[in-house]
Parts: C-alpha cells; structure tokens; sequence
C-alpha cells in the first residue's frame, strides 16, 4: 500500500528542487547579462520571473495541504521549512529581476569604465545559492552552517563596490544614472547572499530542529 | 484477585536517572515498574517522573502498555486476575502498592476518566452526587454548590442546569464524557487519569473535552492515553512513548513532536508505524 503522504511530501521536496533550479539559473543568467551586455538575455529573466513566483504559490498550495494532515517531527520541519526555502527563492528570483532590468538598461548606454570586481561577487552569492541548496538536498547542517560566514564576504564586496562607485560618481558626474544601476545590482547580489544564507539556516533548523537565525551578528 | 507483591525500591541513584521532563517536583514517582499478567510480562522497568498540574500524554502503537500503567496508578490493575507488579508508584512520595494503602482513598486522590462514558443510569444530578455522598458530603446544600462546583469546572452547567433531574443517558456523548469528567473532578482528586476520553467523539466534542483538560490542569495533574497524536500535541505538556511494555522517550511535549531523539519516536509520530 503507497504511504500517500511520504509520497505528497516528496513531492513537495522535488518541487522545491525544480524551483530553486530556476533561481539558479535566473540568477546566473541575469549576472551573464550584465556583465555581457546581453540585452535580450535581461529581457527573458525578467519573463522568468512569473514562473518562479508561480512556483512559490503552488509550494505554498502543496504545504497547506499537508499541514491538514497535521505532519510531526521530521515531515513537520520539513513542510515548514520547505514554504521558508520557497520564499527566499522567491525573493532570489526577484534580485535576479533587479539585475536583469538593471542590465537591460546598462545594455543601451556606453559602458562605465571602473575596474569592479562584481563577477567575484557573483561567483561568490551564486556559490551560497547552489551550496545552500545541496544542504538542503542532502540534509547537510555541517555545510549549510560552513556556508553561513561566507556572507559576510559578500557583504564587505558590496561595501567596497558602493564605495568604489560613489568616488566614481563624484570624478565623473556624467555617469552617475548608469553608476546606480551598478550600485543596485551590486546590492541585489549581496542580497542573493542573504538569502542563500536564510536558506542555509532553514536547513540547520530542518536537520537539527535547532534555531540559529539572529544568533550570529552577520 | 491480583497478587500485589512487596515493591522493590529503587536504589538513590536509579531513581534519580529516572525520565524526568520538567524541573518542577515530581507528584508521581514511577520506579522500575514491571507488570506481569500470568507470565507474559506487559511493562518492562519503567522509570518516570510525573509533575503536579502539568497534563502527561502516554502515547504509542496498541498493545505497548500505555493504558495498562495509567491503570497502575490507582491501581486498577488490582481488579484483574493474575496481574503481578514489581517496583513502586509513589504519590506524593507514598508508594501506593504498600500494603496499608487505602484503595479506596486512592481512587479519591486519584480519579479516572474512561474512553467510553459510563454515566449511571440516573439523573445527571445524581450521577455527581453519588461519588459525593460515598465520602461523607450529606448535607442538601453542600450537595448542591459541590454538584454546580463540578458541572460547572467541567463546562458542562450552563447546558444542564435547568435539567438535573432528566436522565444522564439522555445526554450526547460529549456531554456524557464531560459528566464523567464532573463526577471525577466533584470529590476533589489530586490527579486524574484520562484514557483515550475523546475517542469516540464527533471533532466539536473532542475540542471541548481538550479546551477542559487545559481548564482542569490548573487545578489537576492529568495524564492521559491518546492514540491521537495531534491531541497529544495540542493538550499536553510532556509526552511519553511506549513500545512493546518499554518506555522508549519521555520529554516536553515539543521535543517529542518536533525533534524526538529517537528513530522509534520519530517513526511512529510521523505514522510510519503502528
């Protein structure tokens, strides 16, 4: 006899799995735009964007119901954690839209020539995405919590990049519209970070049952 | 009859490793309980430490003995043919098994509720009154504020008060089952034994009956055998899990359904067995 209920909470997993692809690849996408000034590129994840939103709806859907079925323990952690994961994916989904739409534009004006190093800070969020989701799939506490101080790398190279952009800005005023483009992106891959690191901390919790958020000054 | 032999008491140190969820002082002291019916043996060494005015859940598969040690505390067991107990259950630090224990006076101190009410065959009125007048309440009027006093904790006054005199069996199953609460609660016991109390009640009962074990355990140390996870879940505050005579983990409530520590505890909240 199937175990119905083991096999709805796979396939919450699975598709929270295929979600979290699609982050993925908006984000890497939208970063490939910016730096290639690939102006149809932007354009397409920017479109992306509704199918990821439309994923967190269904995974909420698929959670609610389950929680009818009043799950305990494991599946209980799971299921909750499973509708936090789908929110910062979500939320990744759009910081990739930010970038995008911010390439999109860039794409149209002359280049800013600033040595920034923002592909180092992609690599970088992009690195927490995909290390967080593999905590996830492989119900890894030790990874996910290793990958946890790694945000505050980003973050000091979002700082260096505001800061690198602002003395920009002031010597050449003419480029200050396309500089806050550069600024926003900047800040949406730090914010990427944060979320890969939410996620992170949802996978201790799912592991572990122990609550880390807000225990560390990140 | 059963043949209730002299409890052997735990040495110091083994009572105090005994599963103990809360900080507070222990009201009932299991101590390395074993019962027997004949030769087959349904409790394995159980050690456990009951808090007063905190609702105990004993939960498990059928068969595990949840039932048959919430009868060991008032010593229901005691009605059944060849049953044998080894170990001891103090109360209040008394050992209920010693040989000068009043059973009676036990089950004052130490009320019981069953999964299916068993009203009298009398008037609601009377139904309350009887355990009353069994331990000494006479008077009219005593009565009478004892009986409001107890319909009343068992939320159950404002549906019968203008009909105490009609028959108890006229009543639905829920508010039978909350009349048996009343008759238990009426003669003031210090705990009271709940076994599977919302079994056989429609989704609006059970929730009544749930909201009035959170009311009685200001008053009342509860536990209570539920097959019932979430009910488990939602009114207790320490739960125990049985498996075959064995006390497999005792812990908060929370613990237990959330992060159990173990895979047997784990494999039957979450329904993989049992």
């Amino acid at each position: 006899m199937e175990n119905h209920f083991e096999a709805g909470i796979e396939e919450l997993r699975q598709k929270l799995l295929v979600m979290a692809s699609h982050a993925e690849k908006s984000v890497n996408e939208a970063v490939q735009a910016l730096m290639q000034r690939d102006h149809d590129l932007a354009l397409r994840v920017k479109a992306d964007d509704d199918i990821i939103d439309q994923f967190e709806v269904e995974i909420d859907e698929m959670a609610i119901l389950l929680l009818t079925k009043a799950p305990l323990a494991t599946n209980l952690r799971l299921v909750t954690v499973a509708m936090k994961i789908s929110q910062n994916l979500e939320r990744i989904g759009d910081e990739a839209t930010k970038i995008a739409k911010r390439a999109r534009d860039l794409s149209q004006e002359p280049p800013v020539k600033i040595a920034l190093d923002l592909p180092h800070m992609a690599n970088l969020a992009l690195a927490m995405v995909k290390d967080a989701l593999d905590a996830f799939v492989h119900r890894d506490a030790a990874a996910a919590r290793a990958l946890i101080p790694r945000d505050k790398e980003v973050d000091a190279l979002n700082k260096l990049a505001h800061h690198q952009l602002a003395e920009y800005m002031m010597a050449n005023p003419e480029t200050i519209a396309r500089c806050l483009h550069w600024i926003v992106a900047a800040k949406s891959l730090e914010r990427i970070a944060d979320h890969a690191k939410n996620i992170a901390e949802e996978v201790v919790y799912l592991c572990d049952a122990q609550d880390i958020r807000h225990t560390l000054k990140n | 009859m059963a043949e209730i032999l002299t409890p052997k008491l735990a040495p110091p140190e083994a009572s105090a490793s005994a599963a103990t969820a809360m900080t507070g002082v222990p009201l009932i002291e299991i101590e390395d309980v074993s019962l027997y019916y004949g030769a087959a043996r349904a409790l394995k060494n159980i050690s456990l430490k009951l808090e007063e005015k905190v609702v105990t859940a004993f939960i498990g598969p059928s068969g595990c003995g949840k039932s048959t040690l919430l009868r060991c505390l008032n010593r229901m067991n005691d009605l059944i043919d060849n049953v044998r107990i080894d170990g001891a259950i103090k109360i209040g630090g008394h050992n209920i098994y010693d040989g000068n224990v009043d059973v009676i006076e036990l089950r004052k101190r130490v009320g019981m509720v069953f999964q299916k009410s068993n009203p009298f065959p009398k008037s609601i009125y009377e139904n309350v009154a009887y355990g009353l007048r069994l331990h000494g309440v006479k008077n009219k009027s005593d009565l009478d504020a004892r009986i409001e006093e107890s319909l009343s904790a068992s939320a159950l006054w404002d549906e019968v008060k203008d009909r105490l005199h009609s028959s108890a069996l006229g009543l639905s199953g829920g508010q039978q089952q909350r009349l048996c609460i009343a008759r238990a609660i009426a003669i003031k016991p210090e705990i009271i034994l709940m076994d599977e109390p919302a079994s056989a009640l429609d989704p609006i009962a059970t929730a009544r009956i749930e909201d009035l074990i959170l009311d009685l355990k200001k008053e009342f140390t509860i536990v209570i055998v539920t097959h019932n996870m979430q009910q488990a879940a939602r009114i207790s505050d320490q739960t125990a899990f049985f498996y075959i005579g064995e006390l497999v983990e005792f812990g908060a409530t929370r613990k237990i359904f959330t992060n159990p520590a173990q895979k047997r505890t784990e494999d039957y909240v979450s329904g993989r067995f049992g």
